[in-house]
């Protein structure tokens, strides 16, 4: 009865593909969850009545209000008869964009990770708390809008073990939900236009959030000598110098005069912009952008 | 070409030293190498110039580095020799060699060794032939390459020996007719033959004479007079006074080699002799095997000792004196005489100076013994004593040895003996007759005066022929020997004193008693005595004055050993004879040391000689270790040894490291160093911990499951007891160190090989300090330990060397049964029926009122059983049981109580007879009570 079905690819070699992109998500997924569990979550109630799980106020039943908003119970006790509120919660759409680009699979040490490893792990744990506190997450761009369920961070997981080609990753500023939060995670050494674009078209829709720089310890002190060709990541870029060590001093020059601009940018567009090193602690860097989101809500 | 101290052997290779200049420029002129590094930032560099359009120039420490290691390549390929020899000193040609060889020159042999060695690779570099001659073995001289003899030189050390004059002649005659230069490397001593093969040498070419300026000494043989050793020295040149100290060496009783005594000695001015007294108590000095000078490591310096050292101790055993007798007419008085001198008397009575050991006991006129006595006197001839007796008329007169043979008379006696020339008889007394070629009296000149009246007489018997060693001139046996064991006992068929001869009163008596080895002689023997005599060398004198043994060396005759010169054929050492050791030394008694005296023709040197020191190794090395540094450095100026550039590092410390290991890795063999570091790890795993142990057998599937048994057994006791054993160990027997192990569990499997002797003795010691095993035929006993099964049959071939005691099946009130849970029987995977343990005492009785016998010594050393219990306790790595034991329930308690048995028994091998002493806690209860 078997009957010879033509297939194109080998489903040994599918899977085998398959399992080995899946086996790089539960560690990342682990280690956001345990990054996320460092951090204790409160609800953040609108502080005002209306449509919630959480009791707000019991109020004197007013003219129009249905009869079955009445609660009997509280008004057995009294002659008024009372209606129970509840204490108004809405949900935020916290968008994320993390750079998946080559430059930023570079570690300069064993004993550091790489900043894209840093980067998708402090996205997925700040997804991981926002889902919990009842926020919906998602990507910016068409891929993955916001959604609450909890299924959502396999999915973010997922979307974080693909990588681009590409050298320098520029924003996605596609699809972005207006009045919506958003997080963007890059070491932001590409174009810097790019970045101006999607900031800009982001303050028109009234969304604002925090802009996290990553950068290796490399990148900051430029520890090189000698006669050195540099190359990007992705192979696309180089220069040759004769003495490496002249350079740094320029290139440290020209690093501050990034990021003066990119927390330039973001004080003009309502954003906050965020510097993290990967020799530093992924824990203080999650409470820092868990914070600076958290803040706009109250 | 030489410059200053340093020559050279291919000077022109140094013109290359004028192309570094060009090599400085070129360096100079070509940049590092650019390292391709990865880095993001890269976006933030495009744009940026360098400051300065030229490289990084190599700096110049590093090219003066560079420059230094090509300079040492160069001076080191050009050959550079330090102190190299004038060539016009030299000469060309073959060079001879000569060398004395004797023991005089051993002492300086390191010395020459080096200076022939620096003449041998000097003449390699001039290209001349050479060859070796050494007098105390001549050969004719073969002139080869000089560096194939530099390697057979250890070939040519000194012999204990000097050369002869025929060594002398045949050196001469070997020598060939071509020209040759010759080094001569004397010993400093003068002998004969020395001049003409001086003249031989000098027709054939130059003679230089290498002579240490440090006279050779020598110790003559040491004699023995008035109870001291006579202690004589001998020097060649009549310098001033001199000090010397003579050792005695010897074994002390715990046999190690030491110095027993020390003599200090004196050469007075001008002196060529001295002689000391050394007088050590004769048990001191029976200890002594050599005595040398001390500081001089010469044979001729060596002198060693032989039987003359040693004083026998002889016990005189007489009838009890009844009466007052003359003293003339005791037996005992003649033997004093004989004896005193050489030899340590005691006398007493039997019972008393058998404990003593003696060498020689002396029975004289003691027929009748006691049966102890006689028993115990037997003992101590089989032992190796010699037995003396002496007829006299009470042995005349008994019945002893008269119908049978006596075991402690060589010969039948007849009744009476017989009178033959006295008053009431006719005939003339008889002389004794010449001595076989077999009898030890072999060679004694027997004295005309001595004359025998009166004598006991053997019954003529098969065995007789055989057993006389002296007879009468009538053929009747005056003296008789028979062996007992490893002694013998000798019978004088006449009295000790004169009363029946005139024997024990002339001088023949005395070396009769002395070939009998009764008493040892006080003078050396000449070399008529020993005619026809075979003496085997036992140890041998080393030219350094070492003593070593022989080996298989073929014996010497009698009449050479003492006259011969030394030879390889006659080497000097002790020789063994028939009843006694000789020493044959170096020196002789009438020896004497003169120095060399050469024509003044000649060139004498010293035998220190500045060597030549090639140095090209060393400058070859040195470049080497420059150029690892600008490696270093290469990689420091780089970046890739310091900062971040990781690689650089490990690359750089790979490097440093590689070099330093290298020279290292080829000094220290490693594999027996890790072998070692194996063992010690397995010492100290076994030793921090309780460990379990089970034998190996050969056959895999036996010992994993004895592992996984042992394992199973390890889990129980740590959840059970306070007993927490490790991991179980495996151990062969052959190779491991089974002190470590408190039990060891030995399955039977019928093709396992039987342990080696080693193994079996490393065995019982093991079970004699306390260790148990537990043998397992794992047949559930099915033969009963008898051999009807392959195990028992295999189980008695492997039990059968070990010391193990008598067995009993496990008694009902063993401490087995006790000593954790209170067992009945112990099954395994089988329910065997029996189980042996070591039997109780038989003295062990059941008191009223105790539950147990009283038996509170001792862990049985082994338990022999068959229910294979270590496939009862076997678990695999997650503690399930590996095998089934049984069926359902029963079988699960059937396991459960193997596994009690196996606590009982670990319980039992830790805590030994612990709760059998529990029997006395009432006793100690009561006892506290009051």
């Amino acid at each position: 009865m078997s009957q010879a079905r033509p297939h194109t690819a080998d489903p040994r070699d599918l899977r085998e593909r398959a399992e080995s992109q899946a086996a790089g998500l539960p560690p990342l997924l682990a280690r956001a969850e345990h990054l996320a569990g460092t951090i204790l979550l409160g609800e953040h109630g609108r502080r005002r009545a209306g449509l919630g799980d959480d009791f707000w106020q019991y109020r004197p039943a007013r003219q129009g209000d249905p009869a079955r908003w009445i609660d009997w119970r509280r008004s057995a006790r009294s002659d008024e008869r009372y209606v129970r509120e509840r204490e108004w919660q809405i949900a935020q759409s916290v968008m994320l964009w993390v750079d998946q680009a080559a430059s930023m699979r570079f570690s300069s040490d064993k004993q550091f990770p790489e900043k894209s490893e840093r980067a998708r792990l402090l996205a997925l744990a700040t997804a991981i708390l926002l889902i919990r506190g009842g926020e919906r997450v998602g990507l910016t761009g068409t891929q993955l809008p916001p959604r609450r369920a909890r299924n959502q961070i396999q999915r973010l997981a997922e979307f974080f073990s693909l990588s681009e080609a590409g050298d320098y990753g520029a924003p996605e500023h596609r699809g972005m939900i207006p009045h919506a939060r958003a997080l963007f995670i890059s070491d932001f050494l590409g174009d810097m236009d790019e970045v101006e674009l999607a900031l800009t078209k982001a303050a028109d829709r009234g969304i604002r959030g925090l802009l996290l720089q990553v950068l290796d310890p490399a990148e900051e002190s430029f520890p090189f000598q000698g006669r050195t060709i540099f190359q990007s990541v992705g192979g696309t870029v180089e220069h040759e110098t004769l003495k490496a060590g002249d350079l740094r001093s320029r290139y440290l020059a020209r690093l501050a005069e990034r990021k003066d601009r990119l927390s330039a940018l973001c004080r003009a567009t309502g954003w906050q912009y965020q510097l993290h090193h990967t020799d530093r602690s992924a824990q203080s860097a999650l409470l820092t952008v868990y914070q600076a989101l958290d803040r706009g809500t109250a | 070409m030489s410059l200053g101290p340093i020559g050279f052997a291919a000077p022109w290779l140094l013109i290359a030293l004028a192309a570094l200049p060009i090599l400085w420029l070129l360096l100079r002129a070509v940049p590092p190498a650019p390292i391709r590094r990865r880095f993001p930032g890269v976006a933030l560099l495009l744009g940026l110039k360098d400051e300065e359009s030229v490289s990084d120039r190599t700096p110049w420490w590093l090219l003066l580095l560079r420059m230094l290691a090509v300079a040492a390549v160069i001076i080191g390929l050009a050959g550079p020799i330090l102190n190299p020899r004038d060539e016009a000193e030299t000469g060309g040609g073959p060079l001879l060699i000569v060398l004395d060889g004797s023991w005089a020159a051993a002492r300086d042999w390191d010395t020459s060794a080096d200076l022939i060695d620096g003449v041998l690779a000097e003449a390699g570099r001039q290209g001349r032939t050479a060859a070796l001659l050494r007098l105390t073995a001549p050969e004719a001289p073969v002139f080869r390459a000089a560096e194939t003899w530099r390697s057979r030189l250890p070939g040519f050390s000194p012999r204990a020996w000097a050369p002869s004059v025929a060594d002398m002649q045949a050196a001469i005659a070997a020598l060939p007719e071509t020209g040759f230069d010759t080094y001569w490397l004397s010993d400093g001593l003068d002998r004969d033959g020395r001049g003409d093969l001086l003249n031989a040498l000098e027709s054939r070419g130059r003679v230089t004479i290498y002579e240490s300026p440090r006279p050779a000494m020598g110790l003559k043989p040491v004699v023995i007079e008035d109870g001291a050793l006579q202690v004589t020295a001998l020097r060649p040149l009549a310098l001033g006074p001199q000090e010397i100290t003579v050792q005695a060496m010897g074994r002390d009783p715990s046999g190690t080699m030491r110095t027993l005594a020390n003599l200090p000695m004196t050469f007075e001015d001008g002196a060529l002799e001295t002689t000391a007294a050394l007088s050590l108590p004769a048990e001191l000095r029976a200890r002594v095997t050599h005595l040398s000078i001390a500081g001089l490591r010469t044979a001729g310096a060596t002198t060693l000792s032989d039987d003359s050292f040693r004083r026998r101790e002889v016990a005189l055993i007489g009838t009890r004196q009844e009466g007052e007798t003359l003293d003339l007419l005791s037996p005992m008085h003649y033997l004093r005489k004989a004896l005193t001198p050489t030899v340590d008397l005691l006398e007493g009575a039997l019972s008393d100076i058998l404990p003593a050991n003696p060498d020689v006991i002396v029975l004289a006129d003691v027929a009748t013994l006691s049966e102890l006595e006689e028993e115990a006197l037997f003992e101590w001839a089989d032992q190796g004593g010699m037995l003396l007796r002496f007829a006299g008329s009470r042995l005349a007169a008994s019945d002893v040895s008269r119908a049978a043979e006596d075991p402690l008379l060589p010969v039948r006696l007849r009744a009476g003996g017989r009178n033959v020339g006295g008053a009431m008889s006719w005939g003339e007394p008889k002389t004794l007759a010449s001595f076989d070629a077999t009898s030890p009296f072999n060679g004694l000149a027997i004295p005309d005066d001595v004359t025998v009246s009166s004598q006991v007489m053997a019954q003529p018997d098969p065995s007789l022929a055989d057993r006389v060693i002296a007879r009468l001139t009538d053929g009747t046996p005056l003296v008789t020997r028979k062996p007992i064991g490893q002694g013998q006992v000798v019978l004088f068929h006449v009295t000790a004193n004169a009363e029946w001869s005139t024997l024990p009163l002339s001088g023949l008596f005395v070396q009769m008693l002395e070939r009998l080895s009764v008493s040892s002689a006080t003078t050396r023997p000449e070399a008529a005595e020993l005619a026809g005599t075979m003496w085997q060398p036992t140890q041998l004198l080393g030219p350094t004055g070492r003593i070593g043994p022989a080996g298989t060396l073929p014996g010497v005759p009698g009449e050479r050993l003492i006259d011969a010169p030394l030879g390889p054929d006659l080497q000097p050492g002790l020789y063994q004879g028939p009843d006694s050791t000789l020493a044959r030394n170096v020196l002789s008694a009438d020896a004497v040391l003169r120095p060399t005296q050469w024509p003044a023709r000649l060139r004498i040197e010293g035998l220190s000689r500045i060597a030549e020191q090639p140095l090209g190794g060393w400058l070859l090395a040195l470049a080497l270790a420059l150029l690892t540094i600008d490696v270093l450095a290469t990689l420091a100026l780089s970046g890739r040894l310091t900062g971040r550039a990781n690689i650089g590092v490990k690359s750089g410390v790979a490097g440093v490291l590689l070099a330093l290991a290298l020279p290292l890795a080829l000094l220290q063999p490693d594999a027996v160093r890790a072998q070692q570091g194996d063992e010690t790890t397995r010492s100290i795993a076994a030793t921090s911990e309780v460990v379990l142990a089970h034998v190996l057998t050969g056959d895999p599937e036996v010992d994993d499951l004895a592992q996984a048994g042992l394992q199973g057994l390890g889990q129980v006791l740590n959840f059970r007891t306070s007993v927490e054993p490790a991991e179980p160990m495996a151990v062969n027997l052959e190779t491991d160190e089974l002190a470590f192990f408190p039990f060891l569990y030995w399955p039977i499997a019928p093709d396992q090989p039987i342990p080696s002797a080693e193994a079996y003795q490393k065995l019982n010691r093991y079970l004699r300090t306390g260790g148990m095993i537990l043998f397992d035929t794992r047949d559930a006993d099915v033969a009963g330990f008898g051999t009807a099964s392959p195990n028992g049959r295999k189980l008695q071939a492997l039990a059968a060397p070990l010391d193990i005691p008598a067995l009993e099946p496990v008694p009902e009130d063993h401490v087995l049964t006790r000593t954790f849970y209170l067992l009945r029987d112990f099954p395994g995977r089988h329910m065997g029926r029996n189980v042996w343990v070591e039997a109780a005492p038989p003295d062990a009785e059941l008191i009223d009122g105790m539950p147990f016998r009283n038996l509170n010594d001792g862990v049985t050393p082994v338990v022999i059983g068959g229910n294979d219990w270590a496939a009862a306790w076997a678990v695999d790595g997650t503690g399930n049981p590996l095998v089934p034991v049984g069926r359902g329930y029963g079988g699960e308690r059937q396991r459960e109580i193997a596994y009690r048995f196996g606590v009982n028994l670990i319980m039992h091998v830790l805590t030994g007879n612990y709760k059998s002493d529990q029997v006395h806690v009432p006793a100690l209860l009561d006892r506290l009570g009051q």
